[in-house]
């Protein structure tokens, strides 16, 4: 790898570490203050969970919409063994790091676990049932979350260590993004979308269709998980109920607003949808049906989402280096591969 | 946002600190009037579910979308209803009104309801017929917000609960120990009339058959001189007004309504509508029975089982039958 090449795939992060000290310094200054940083560390949850969610439903074509189910056993995992495993408000500054990483891991493996498990039957059910497999599920894993009482029942679990800060958030944001970006976007990434723009024939050209989909799943639940950990680590408390299908919708209409298939719009889309209501507190009771008629509008005049199907240059990799052939037809039907001799 | 969860009446956990008292009323769980009474209850949740699984399914087997509003259908059904009521509040003679006005107030929501749910299909669902489901999704989910958040804002309805106006008199029966009110008579009654009028209209009527033909293949429905667009308006039409009926029911029994209402009611009556395989209208009804059924013995035995019981049986029944009870699965084609 030479010295041009690594500059550019590192600059996305170094917008990241700009936009921290960005923030670090306006702090600093008083031009904000803890609200704003904690508007941002949703944000950056948020863009977390609806990135992962666009693996499964928008580059794999399955329908997810409990991922919020996934986001409660990551928050729980994690809280349970930051809180209970090791009593986290009192263990040394130096220990905390690391309980709070295997926290995420455990939370994030939990996850992935009951990831596996929903994705086998999505083999058996396709398209809208599946749909409402998942949403039972989340719904189901709310409940029984509801049932246990040493993490507190429906009441909550309280007093888990603040360790999430935006440097954590903002990390494991970027590591999402990476890793999702050289998933979706490389050989193994063009399976996930044959899958999604037509099954069969995915299946007939040799996909293991089955493989694929329950990676995809398991891949989405992993991060969905830590994503989850990091939030309980933000709040300090968690509740069933907070992950409840309202919290699974959000995040669909984060991915579809932002345009399905396509990482800069979960980018955009959770980044500005998760804004925009802060910004709209000025309309006090009007706010969130001012927000949910800017949905519908969205919506209406923008089908394919804020960036639908189209990727800025960092957030892809230079086609040419991998394949022959664009990852989305043009519309003006030059798809000719480039190295055909028509 | 806080959505507020849907717990049926009677199912108070008080028994939670005196355990003697929980053991017994586990042994009564066991008694015929016991039982009895829990189907009665079972029914009646069952018939509001069944109603607006009708709406969900027929939306779903027309145009193919999941109208995640609708459960809001019948929160402004239930409150339009209290609104109506309070205009005709000169004729309510000692709490109740008398039967004509009961149907005038109905027939009034329904109407207005079915006209509103007329309306978000024109405005937000109509551009999008032709795009990829899930956008029609989110934008229904975009509504319900819209629908849930509106009436919030205006200060005449705003965020606070009001309790629903007692509609009919309440008298009580006793039928083999246990008891059942008037109200639940007439509304599962009423139920079971709107349903059994909605099956005759899809079944022997001219305009049913051009719903079954619409709901068929669109594109040959219109060449066959059927108006596309109002058919589909018209299935709008009977899902809110059947969502009224639904909210009318409910709010009856458990009178209180708040803009909230219809969320969860909603995502229940729509599982039950997959359950019996939607699309399907005989699906949905018993769809909704065997979700208000189970639902209510499941909370006697505790209430957040009541709560998830609901998905459970979905899970196992679509693991079982991929398409619910009475869908018919369709081949996928190359």
């Amino acid at each position: 790898m030479n010295w041009k090449r690594l500059l550019k795939s590192a600059y996305p992060a170094a917008i990241v570490i700009a936009l921290y000290f960005l923030t670090m310094l306006l702090l600093k200054v008083g031009l904000f203050n803890k609200y704003y940083i904690q508007v941002m560390m949703f944000a950056g949850i948020n863009i977390m969970m609806t990135a992962s969610l666009n693996l499964v439903n928008g580059f794999t074509g399955q329908f997810c919409i409990g991922h919020a189910g996934f986001m409660s056993l990551g928050a729980y995992g994690a809280a349970i063994i930051t809180t209970m495993v090791f009593d986290g408000k009192n263990i040394p500054a130096l220990a905390q790091t690391p309980v709070f990483l295997l926290g995420l891991i455990v939370g994030g493996c939990v996850a992935a676990f009951v990831g596996v498990l929903i994705g086998l039957p999505s083999l058996k059910l396709k398209g809208d049932y599946l749909a409402i497999v998942t949403l039972a599920f989340g719904e189901i894993v709310r409940a029984i979350l509801r049932l246990i009482k040493p993490i507190g029942a429906a009441r909550g679990m309280i007093g888990i260590p603040l360790y999430s800060t935006l440097a954590w958030i903002l990390f494991f944001m970027t590591l999402t993004l990476f890793l999702l970006k050289n998933l979706i976007y490389s050989p193994y990434g063009r399976a996930f979308i044959a899958i999604r723009d037509n099954e069969i024939a995915a299946d007939v050209m040799g996909i293991d269709t089955t493989k694929y989909k329950i990676t995809a799943f398991c891949i989405a639940a992993f991060i969905a998980g830590v994503a989850g950990g990091l939030y309980a680590h933000v709040l300090a408390f968690i509740q069933p109920d907070s992950f409840s299908f309202t919290k699974s919708s959000d995040f669909l209409v984060f991915m579809y607003a932002g345009g399905s298939g396509s990482l800069t719009g979960s980018i955009v889309g959770a980044a500005l949808l998760t804004v925009l209501p802060e910004v709209l507190r000025f309309l006090s009771d009007w706010r969130i049906a001012v927000y949910a008629a800017v949905l519908v509008i969205v919506m209406l005049y923008r089908s394919d989402g804020l960036c639908g199907g189209k990727e800025l240059p960092f957030m892809r990799i230079k086609r040419n280096s991998l394949y022959d052939k664009p990852i989305f037809p043009r519309k003006n039907g030059k798809n000719e591969p480039a190295g055909s001799n028509r | 946002m806080c959505r507020l969860r849907f717990t049926p009446a009677g199912t108070s956990p008080s028994s939670a600190n005196k355990p003697q008292l929980c053991s017994t009323r586990r042994l009564e769980a066991f008694q015929l009037s016991t039982i009895l009474q829990y189907l009665i209850y079972g029914l009646q949740l069952g018939s509001v579910y069944a109603l607006l699984a009708l709406g969900y399914t027929m939306v779903y087997g027309i145009v193919g979308m999941i109208n995640f509003a609708h459960g809001d259908f019948l929160m402004i059904g239930a409150l339009g209803t209290f609104f109506i009521a309070k205009l005709f509040t000169s004729f309510n003679v000692d709490g109740t009104y008398p039967m004509l006005i009961v149907g005038v107030i109905i027939l009034m929501a329904m109407l207005g309801t079915g006209g509103i749910g007329v309306g978000v299909e024109a405005i937000a669902y109509r551009p999008l017929r032709n795009k990829p489901r899930m956008i029609a999704l989110i934008t229904a989910v975009g509504v319900s917000m819209f629908l849930e958040n509106f009436p919030r804002a205006l200060s005449f309805i705003g965020p606070n609960p009001r309790s629903f106006p007692t509609l009919f008199k309440v008298v009580r029966y006793s039928f083999l120990g246990a008891s059942i009110t008037s109200t639940q008579i007439i509304m599962i009654t009423l139920a079971a009339v709107v349903m059994v009028g909605l099956y005759f209209l899809v079944n022997k009527t001219k305009i049913g058959s051009q719903m079954r033909a619409v709901s068929m293949d669109k594109d040959a429905a219109a060449l066959m001189g059927i108006n596309v667009n109002r058919v589909i308006s018209l299935t709008f039409f009977i899902g809110g007004a059947l969502a009224a009926v639904a909210g009318i029911c409910y709010a009856s029994v458990y009178p209180q309504v708040e803009v909230y209402m219809g969320a969860w009611l909603g995502t229940k009556s729509f599982i039950a509508a997959v359950l019996g395989g939607i699309g399907d209208i005989r699906g949905a009804m018993l769809g909704g029975f065997i979700m208000g059924v189970s639902e209510i013995f499941a909370t006697a035995v505790n209430s957040t089982l009541g709560y998830a019981v609901g998905f459970i049986i979905l899970i196992v029944i679509l693991l079982v039958k991929p398409a619910g009870i009475m869908g018919k699965l369709t081949k996928e084609k190359v």
